[in-house]
């Protein structure tokens, strides 16, 4: 069966000042009939379906679309046109420090996170022995989150990120965090999740680990799929065009 | 069949668990975990309270038996608006990275604002009624009703924060209008005065005012000795439920469009 099928998908985002627009300004935007509000389109007709166990590698240079169409398929943002079908419960990772608090301990903090990737109390409570054991922050689980370093940070996350055990799996540029041993150990965790049957989705930037892993391939560029289909074609392809920019 | 009904109490649990986390962030943000954060908070409308009663006693509380309790009616139905619609507005911009990132339903960041206004609420309704006592006004069964217009004021406070929160995401100078009006609305709901020698007209349109509305249904209570009659009690409800209805519909409305402007 079709796990995700996604049918001439079109994305845009409202684009302008925003971020300090107050009232004021739109009332004299409106006298003088004047808008910075323009459309931008981020992702344009995308096509493409993928079956259970498969594991889609997406690739493209910065700006091609490829978290905004991770965010759609999420169901963070709606396509603006097309039509889209994912089944199955997704765990998204987009970023895996979102949701900390600084304020709050390590151990408040690893409960909240996992609250927010959809876990149960009982759940949480089984698992935050060996949370804080693969993270190795044992010293520090009464500590202030923004007294980590950035190291201990990451590592957090990625530990209560990869207890997920979900049908699809999406995961944008998180695949490996932290330095030399952790790296490892954090990859070879992922790929226990991929293999457990998860369908995935993987944004990388690393062309090497997309064509170790991806059974399919997605090349976007400034939004328009350029190709999805095989994996070494189109990462052959893809590294000639990075040749030529 | 079965296994719908399993999948949607797992959900309710999820949801559950993430929803007191909230709570106990925001709780813990709000009080910087100290005893005296919570005891703060408390003391705030007290010394208010105190203010107030020592200026305007002799202007307006002439013909008032009572004029502290008066006063703290009033004051503590508008502080628990003002603190909880405050902390609505920001919930969704406090939240913006987590809700530009996780798919997570977004009006929970707002109830478990609320959460911990009501928290404090809670606490001054005790001092409210030790006030009470020690004023001398008679306990009475009446006291009971006094849930009636508190249950209305939650779910008002609800309704705004969904309608200011919303604001605050799209218009930024929002905080500083809303600063404006809630000083308005303080003078307008007959917080430390009596409407009693306004024309009759005049006193009908503070009924527009939904914080008037229920200060005055738990004075009544209270000090007036009786329960106010059916007309009342259907303002309480129709304010909230408005309120809440506008609130929950822009959430509908732009619950995929708030990421736009964060």
């Amino acid at each position: 069966m079709k796990k995700i099928e996604l049918n001439n998908v079109s994305v845009s985002y409202i684009v302008g000042d925003f971020s300090n627009r107050g009232l004021k300004d739109v009332v004299i935007q409106k006298l003088k009939g004047q808008s910075t509000a323009k459309e931008f389109v981020a992702v344009k007709n995308v096509t493409f379906a993928i079956e259970e166990g498969d594991l889609l590698g997406i690739i493209g240079t910065n700006g091609a679309g490829k978290s905004t169409l991770c965010k759609v398929i999420s169901g963070i943002m709606r396509p603006t046109e097309g039509t889209m079908a994912v089944r199955g419960n997704i765990a998204s990772l987009l970023e895996l420090g979102t949701g900390f608090d600084p304020d709050l301990t390590v151990r408040e903090n690893t409960f909240l996170r996992g609250a927010m990737l959809g876990y149960t109390r009982d759940f949480m409570n089984k698992t935050y022995k060996s949370i804080i054991d693969f993270a190795e922050l044992h010293e520090f689980e009464d500590r202030k989150f923004s007294q980590l370093s950035s190291g201990m940070k990451s590592r957090l996350a990625f530990s209560i990120a990869c207890l997920v055990n979900p049908e699809i799996l999406i995961l944008d540029e998180v695949l490996s965090v932290g330095d030399g041993a952790f790296r490892q150990k954090s990859e070879k965790k992922m790929l226990e999740i991929i293999k457990g049957g998860a369908t995935t989705l993987l944004v990388s930037h690393s062309l090497e680990q997309i064509r170790r892993m991806s059974t399919k391939v997605l090349w976007l560029d400034h939004g328009k799929q350029i190709a999805f289909g095989e994996t070494q074609e189109i990462c052959d392809r893809y590294e000639e065009f990075l040749k030529t920019k | 069949m079965l296994q719908a009904v399993k999948n949607g109490i797992e959900k309710i649990k999820k949801q559950r668990f993430l929803f007191e986390e909230l709570v106990k962030r925001d709780f813990k943000k709000k009080y910087k975990r100290t005893v005296l954060g919570m005891l703060w908070s408390l003391i705030s409308p007290l010394m208010q309270l105190l203010v107030m009663s020592v200026v305007f006693k002799s202007f307006f509380g002439a013909g008032q038996p009572h004029y502290t309790i008066y006063l703290f009616a009033g004051n503590l139905t508008y502080s628990f608006f003002k603190d909880s619609t405050y902390g609505g507005m920001n919930a969704l911009m406090q939240n913006a990275g987590i809700i530009t990132k996780i798919n997570l339903p977004k009006y929970m960041f707002l109830l478990s604002k609320n959460v911990a206004s009501l928290i404090n609420f809670g606490l001054t309704l005790i001092v409210f009624f030790a006030f009470v006592a020690v004023d001398g006004v008679p306990f009475h069964v009446r006291f009971l009703m006094l849930l009636y217009p508190i249950i209305c004021l939650i779910v008002f406070n609800i309704g705004c924060g969904f309608i200011l929160s919303a604001l605050f995401v799209i218009f930024k100078d929002v905080q500083y209008l809303y600063d404006i009006f809630t000083l308005m609305l303080m003078y307008l709901s007959a917080i430390f005065y009596t409407t009693d020698n306004y024309s009759e007209n005049v006193q009908k349109l503070f009924y527009l005012n939904p914080i008037y509305v229920y200060i005055t249904y738990i004075r009544h209570i209270v000090l007036d000795g009786y329960i106010p009659g059916l007309a009342t009690h259907g303002l309480c409800l129709l304010y909230a439920v408005l309120a809440l209805g506008i609130g929950a519909l822009i959430y509908k409305k732009y619950n995929y469009k708030f990421m736009y402007y964060m």
